[in-house]
């Protein structure tokens, strides 16, 4: 890529970055947004985080097959209930860095 | 003397430093892995500090990063990006309840520093009480400037890291895992995640590129919200 070509996909994330934080809150003050558009935006956060994750979890990526097994998806399991107990951000990707990078060394 | 005329400037100032270092402390080691795992796929500090700079959004950039790695089209990131961040919409507007005649120009300087984490830490402020838009700012601020230095160093330090090195590439992942803890709010949400997983790894599967998270999470969230839907006719019912 290009330093033209990658000053313009900046650009380009740029604004699909910040339109959706500034339009509401700039023109909803007073409006309200639909209920069922709400509704159905609320569950967009935790759809899109799961379907990021679960091929990496489950699927091998060149060629694309179901893959059970592999040391992403173990080291998933400590690296989920620690986010689940703790709930700390910092704490879970460095338990999670932690869980893989021994699991990668016996493996 | 001068200490009694700025102190409400200072004290607000100080406020929102301090409610913004939780955030500053995990936003570190993640920032730092983007800037290593950006240097791995070719990009350069300027590079990096363009992106945290312009996009400041870390999910977005990590993938990005991970997208520019495997020579994905420039659309396929642009919408990609667009889809993870179709959140803040949610975000921006559960925060305009707080902003209510603020001025244009402050709300989008704002806008610039809202992520998953300042708003989840500024809403409970705001709902606490005793919160005001400039702490509110500085939060923001705090946060962008420590992702700002950290991914940048990550890029110059990330020479000297070798692949795989304690675990980094699973940063991503365990950030996801964590948030997407943060995003279980019940059963619903608990159901709609497992959906969107099945769907996922099937459109993977079966769709070229990165089609799988668009399809996925709209289809998830469409048939989580009927199944929401359908929960509280029931209740309302019996």
């Amino acid at each position: 890529m290009s330093d033209g070509d990658y000053c313009i996909l900046i650009l380009c994330m740029g604004a699909a970055t910040y339109l959706p934080r500034m339009l509401p809150l700039v023109a909803l003050s007073r409006r309200r947004l639909p209920l069922w558009f709400t509704e159905w935006l609320e569950l967009i956060p935790v759809a899109i985080l799961s379907a990021l994750l679960a091929p990496n979890l489950l699927a091998a990526a060149n060629p694309r097959l179901l893959q059970l097994g592999k040391p992403e998806l173990i080291a998933a399991a400590p690296t989920l209930l620690f986010a689940l107990k703790t709930r700390s951000l910092a704490g879970t990707v460095i338990v999670g860095m932690f869980c893989y990078w021994g699991l990668k060394l016996v493996l | 003397m001068n200490e009694s005329c700025t102190s409400p400037v200072r004290s607000r100032f100080r406020d929102g430093l301090a409610a913004a270092w939780p955030i500053c402390l995990g936003y570190f080691p993640i920032g730092l892995s983007l800037g290593v795992l950006a240097q791995k796929v070719g990009l350069a500090p300027w590079q990096m500090a363009l992106m945290s700079l312009l996009v400041f959004a870390g999910s977005s950039q990590f993938i990005a990063v991970a997208m520019i790695g495997s020579g994905a089209s420039l659309t396929a990131i642009v919408t990609t990006t667009f889809m993870v961040n179709l959140r803040h919409l949610l975000m921006s507007s559960a925060l305009s309840v707080h902003f209510p005649g603020v001025s244009r120009r402050f709300l989008t300087l704002f806008a610039y520093g809202i992520t998953d984490e300042s708003f989840a830490v500024n809403m409970a402020r705001f709902r606490q009480g005793g919160w005001n838009r400039q702490s509110a700012l500085v939060l923001n601020q705090a946060a962008n400037t420590t992702w700002f230095c950290s991914s940048v160093a990550g890029a110059y330090i990330g020479q000297f890291i070798p692949v795989g090195s304690l675990g980094i590439d699973y940063a991503l992942t365990g950030m996801f895992i964590c948030l997407l803890v943060f995003q279980l709010h019940g059963a619903v949400f608990v159901t709609t995640a497992l959906i969107a997983a099945i769907c996922s790894v099937a459109a993977y599967l079966w769709l070229p590129g990165n089609a799988y998270v668009i399809v996925a999470s709209t289809l998830a969230a469409t048939i989580g919200f009927f199944l929401k839907r359908a929960v509280r006719l029931r209740t309302l019912r019996s």
